[in-house]
């Protein structure tokens, strides 16, 4: 059973690292990774203009991104995937591949989720921070861009690694729409093979697996290290309100 | 083909019907996960709790594996690894026995758990010792103080990740349609590929997916603002 997974990982390690590259498309692991990326790069700026919108006092701008962010966590994912997938063609009128529906969703999505994770950030800075940066002569934006979002930011540091942990979580889905990333090349690996289907797709998990948990590790100890400096900070260290937290009860 | 119709879907009774099924395999495949996920959590929770350390390291194991390996892969891996391994006799039986809406039970159940059984232990975790400390004093045993004393509080402060990862389980059970289960999202692409109405059978798809959604988090809200009434006002 070992020796069958050691056989196929030597057989088809880079199809499963970069699908067919040179003679098709980009695929496999480095495609996962890229894609998510991609995502998270380009969900980074709109989450934070959404959890300011969220936030803002003019109804104008918080009521439609509320909407925006309770339709995007009440619909699964896969329901909007196939919406791009029929939607995106439509509105460009181009052949567009599968991977720029995907990275179309995911930047959606994602932006949803983080706007919930940069809005916390900011809440649970608490408002002094702000009064007393207007009090200095800051305007709003001004405030927001040298006072808030630094601290906000840097404190939400480890649940942006989380969200960039389900997002390379969440790119399996484009198996749906063949998206050619990991999980694409194991299934073609076991079309081929079509004896060890559980082998292949254990071999799938493990991987996931050492990528997602070296995160995730990451994520925690960082998470421990900022609550640490913090509490340092604030002189406080029993009542500090870890930004984490508060996602972690809303999402 | 011309112009948005929705009665072209909802007219159609064999549409109908085809919804109406998805709906019912969404609820059916949605309420045995979550009772699998729950009695599984409980379970984890309980050695977690218990004053025996060396179950500790597996339960760590078992919540780290759900939680690291996307819930499609943990799917694939059931219905198209393990299903496969299984004697031919039991094989025989479950592919009788509608076995994707079985493994979809199974994987989602098995994955939720881990997220279920990490809420209700930060939620057990927040009840103060002293909780403890008092029930033994009154003279509770171990297993009464947990049960009168220290399961309540700790559920109740567990309630609102409870509730979010109910509704994300709702969700994830969309996912089912990727190994063949006939669930509501199943139905729509079925219904997409016979009437070619993409726009109208993905709205009501949609809809269909954020109003039970929304009708989830209703009774969460409720259930959250029953248990513990100055809190929620306060949130």
């Amino acid at each position: 059973m070992i020796q069958d997974m050691i056989a196929i990982v030597r057989d088809y390690w880079l199809l499963l690292l970069i699908g067919q590259y040179p003679n098709g498309p980009l695929g496999g692991l480095a495609n996962t990774l890229i894609l998510s990326a991609l995502s998270i790069i380009l969900a980074f700026p709109a989450s934070i203009l959404f959890a300011m919108a969220r936030l803002s006092k003019s109804r104008l701008l918080r009521w439609p991104v509320t909407a925006l962010v309770y339709f995007t966590r009440g619909v699964p994912l896969l329901m909007l995937i196939l919406w791009s997938y029929f939607l995106v063609p439509l509105l460009t009128g181009a052949d567009v591949p599968s991977f720029v529906t995907m990275l179309t969703t995911l930047v959606i999505y994602q932006s949803a989720f983080l706007s919930e994770v940069v809005r916390a950030g900011i809440v649970a800075l608490g408002p002094g921070q702000m009064d007393a940066a207007r009090a200095l002569g800051h305007g709003y934006m001004g405030a927001m861009r040298f006072i808030i979002l630094p601290q906000a930011l840097y404190n939400m540091i480890p649940s942006i690694l989380s969200t960039f942990v389900s997002t390379i979580k969440d790119t399996t889905l484009g198996y749906v729409i063949n998206v050619p990333d990991l999980t694409f090349a194991a299934s073609q690996v076991n079309n081929q093979l079509l004896t060890q289907p559980f082998q292949v797709f254990l071999i799938l998990a493990i991987v996931y697996f050492i990528i997602c948990w070296t995160l995730t590790y990451f994520a925690n100890r960082l998470e421990r290290r900022i609550t640490r400096r913090r509490a340092g900070l604030l002189n406080a260290p029993a009542a500090v309100v870890t930004p984490s937290k508060i996602v972690s009860e809303q999402l | 083909m011309s112009g948005f119709d929705l009665s072209a879907i909802l007219g159609n009774p064999e549409y109908a019907a085809m919804l109406l099924h998805g709906i019912q395999m969404t609820f059916i495949i949605y309420a045995g996960s979550w009772t699998l996920a729950m009695a599984l959590a409980l379970l984890l929770l309980a050695v977690r709790l218990s004053p025996f350390r060396f179950g500790d390291p597996l339960v760590a194991a078992y919540v780290s594996y759900h939680r690291n390996v996307p819930t499609l892969v943990q799917l694939m891996l059931w219905y198209f690894g393990i299903f496969t391994l299984m004697p031919n006799g039991v094989a025989t039986w479950l592919a009788s026995h509608n076995a994707e809406a079985i493994f979809a039970v199974i994987g989602l159940g098995l994955c939720q758990a881990a997220y279920f059984s990490e809420d209700l232990r930060s939620g057990v975790r927040s009840v103060g010792p002293g909780q403890m400390e008092a029930a033994r004093a009154l003279g509770h045993g171990y297993v009464s103080a947990m049960r009168f004393v220290i399961m309540p509080q700790g559920v109740r402060n567990a309630l609102p990740p409870l509730i979010n990862h109910s509704v994300s389980l709702f969700k994830n059970s969309s996912l089912a349609v990727v190994i063949g289960a006939s669930e509501l999202t199943h139905a729509v692409k079925e219904i997409e590929n016979l009437s070619f109405r993409t726009f109208e059978i993905y709205l009501i798809g949609t809809v269909l997916y954020l109003f039970f959604s929304l009708v989830i988090m209703s009774i969460g809200a409720y259930l959250s603002m029953r248990a513990d009434p100055a809190r929620s006002a306060r949130a």
